[in-house]
């Protein structure tokens, strides 16, 4: 007999807002749907309420943990717009702080993992090891999750010599730890018996549903946007794209772990190689009217904004496809087929961030098929208006979707 | 006397609810989480983080309250036990922060719940975090 079973929005596996629903037959998923909403703040009809420059401080908030990714995919997206040449040096400190970014988003999520694979003690460790990061960037930048290092031209502060030497020396220790956790990954039997065949993503189905990042990477498909549209100085800096073969929960942690070494190789070429000079150029006000489309690899996979503007200091149109809304369709493929108890596990290894995913205005008409464009006040009036419609009485008897 | 020992457990472990409200950016929620892990280490109060709402007895939220979790929320509150607390933690479920003047969410959480301690911060420290908890914890005694 097939029943259907609710998870979310508030469920202890989920730390975040996101409601799925499965149709099972005893402990199999046959069927998986996932209800997105919950986390809608309207960051894109925010957008074009201000500035160029406060747009900085507002894509930093779409996600704590990628904050610097959507900064830099908007801040690289404008400069083109602006027809700005950032400086050299400026350039190599915002890819510096995107690497660490991303060592310390995959320490998080390894972390993660281990806990959802029943293994606490490794979550202690990974999460030990991730204030070694958040205290070089707070070195660095002054804040620990909200770094404000971006601006049109360069970046916000510089790095001295001493700076260089404590990030070198506690780059040692991070190394040092990760080499445990590869051999942890390739060694334990019972953390390889929970993560291996489950979650199974084929290379096709992964290419099919247009999956990004390390969910990619682990099917055995080399996709970086690093390597294939280099960005600010990664044609400079070597370094390989990590890949996996298994399409798997393991694979997906071991290109974690094997892109967390290559981050470290990246941070001490560019420590090594920083030049000299400004590392920050003076920035136009107002920018042309024109269309740009910037791509970023995040932590989580290819980030992508699209900015409009018009003429003055603020865009006409922001959108945003983070990759966590990319990778949804391939989630739902990977919990075919699977168990209950993987359910955390497998939309673990996507490393959601639902708060990245979720920002979309609606502008078409589904009846007339017009679009139209809604004033603010107007977005306002409707949001509160549905919300009065809704009969919650009526909603406490049912399935509180 | 049964009255002291009640009182006394309550104050000596106080077990955590973490809810997120939806419209915030996740920076508050690793910043919880930081502050439960090692180097903070908040179980040495007695603090204990639970899944489920029935067991905790503060919780802290995060994130401005998004109109389609506004009636969730109020759920989750009913469903933690007398006597609650709500610690309403970062810049978000304060005021709103740079959500402020959204048609999809609440200028701060305390809209909507009674709220007994306030963490400011864009996102807050652990260290403040846990000032906060003693901070309350001193108020209940």
């Amino acid at each position: 007999m097939e029943y259907k079973v609710a998870l979310g929005p508030q469920h202890p596996a989920l730390h975040e807002a996101v409601s799925l629903r499965m149709t099972l037959d005893g402990e199999i998923i046959r069927d998986a749907d996932l209800k997105l909403g919950y986390s809608h703040r309207g960051i894109e009809k925010l957008a074009e309420e201000r500035s160029f420059i406060q747009n900085i401080y507002l894509t930093e908030r779409i996600c704590g943990i990628c904050s610097h990714s959507h900064t830099t995919c908007f801040t690289q997206g404008v400069e083109q717009l602006m027809e700005l040449v950032p400086a050299r040096r400026g350039l190599y400190i915002r890819t510096l702080i995107a690497e660490l970014e991303r060592v310390h988003s995959h320490l998080l999520w390894l972390g993660v993992a281990g806990q959802e694979a029943g293994f606490e003690s490794f979550f202690m460790y990974t999460w030990r090891d991730r204030e070694v990061v958040l205290d070089i960037l707070e070195w660095i930048s002054g804040n620990r999750v909200h770094y404000a290092m971006n601006t049109f031209g360069g970046v916000r502060r510089d790095i001295d010599e001493l700076q260089k030497k404590k990030i070198l020396d506690n780059l040692g220790l991070l190394r040092q730890r990760t080499d445990y956790y590869l051999n942890l990954a390739a060694s334990e039997p019972t953390f390889i018996g929970r993560l291996a065949g489950v979650g199974k993503l084929s290379k096709e189905q992964a290419i099919a549903l247009c999956a990004v990042g390390p969910t990619l990477r682990a099917s055995g498909v080399p996709m970086d946007v690093r390597k294939d549209d280099p960005y600010a100085v990664y044609d400079e800096i070597p370094f390989e794209v990590c890949t996996a073969d298994s399409c798997d929960v393991l694979g997906r942690a071991v290109v974690r772990v094997k892109e967390l070494i290559q981050s470290y190789n990246m941070i001490e070429f560019i420590l090594q190689n920083l030049p000299e000079g400004p590392f920050k150029v003076k920035a136009p006000r107002k920018v042309k009217p024109n269309e740009v489309y910037s791509r970023y690899e995040a932590p989580r996979g290819e980030n992508v904004h699209y900015i409009k503007s018009n003429g003055s200091d603020k865009p006409e149109r922001l959108k945003v496809r983070a990759p966590t809304l990319a990778n949804y369709p391939a989630t739902i493929a990977m919990l075919k087929s699977g168990f209950i108890a993987d359910i955390p596990l497998i939309f673990a290894a996507i490393d959601p961030c639902i708060c990245c995913a979720e920002r979309l205005v609606q502008l078409d008409n589904p009846r007339s098929g017009e679009s139209q464009v809604l004033s603010f006040s107007q977005l306002r009036s409707m949001a509160n208006a549905h919300y009065k419609k809704i009969d919650l009485t009526k909603k406490e008897a049912a399935w509180p979707f | 006397m049964i009255e002291r020992l009640v009182h006394w457990s309550r104050v000596k472990s106080p077990w955590v609810l973490h809810l997120n409200a939806g419209g915030g950016c996740n920076g508050c929620d690793i910043e919880i989480l930081a502050a439960l892990m090692p180097r903070f280490d908040l179980e040495r109060f007695g603090v204990q983080l639970k899944g489920t709402p029935r067991h905790a007895d503060v919780m802290i939220c995060t994130g401005a309250v998004t109109l389609q979790n506004r009636d969730r929320v109020l759920r989750v509150y009913e469903q933690v036990p007398d006597p609650k607390f709500v610690v309403a933690a970062g810049a978000c479920a304060m005021a709103g922060c740079v959500y402020r003047g959204s048609y999809h969410t609440l200028v701060g959480i305390d809209q909507l719940l009674p709220v007994n301690a306030y963490v400011p911060g864009c996102p807050f420290r652990p260290a403040a975090l846990i000032d906060a908890v003693v901070k309350l914890l001193n108020s209940v005694k």
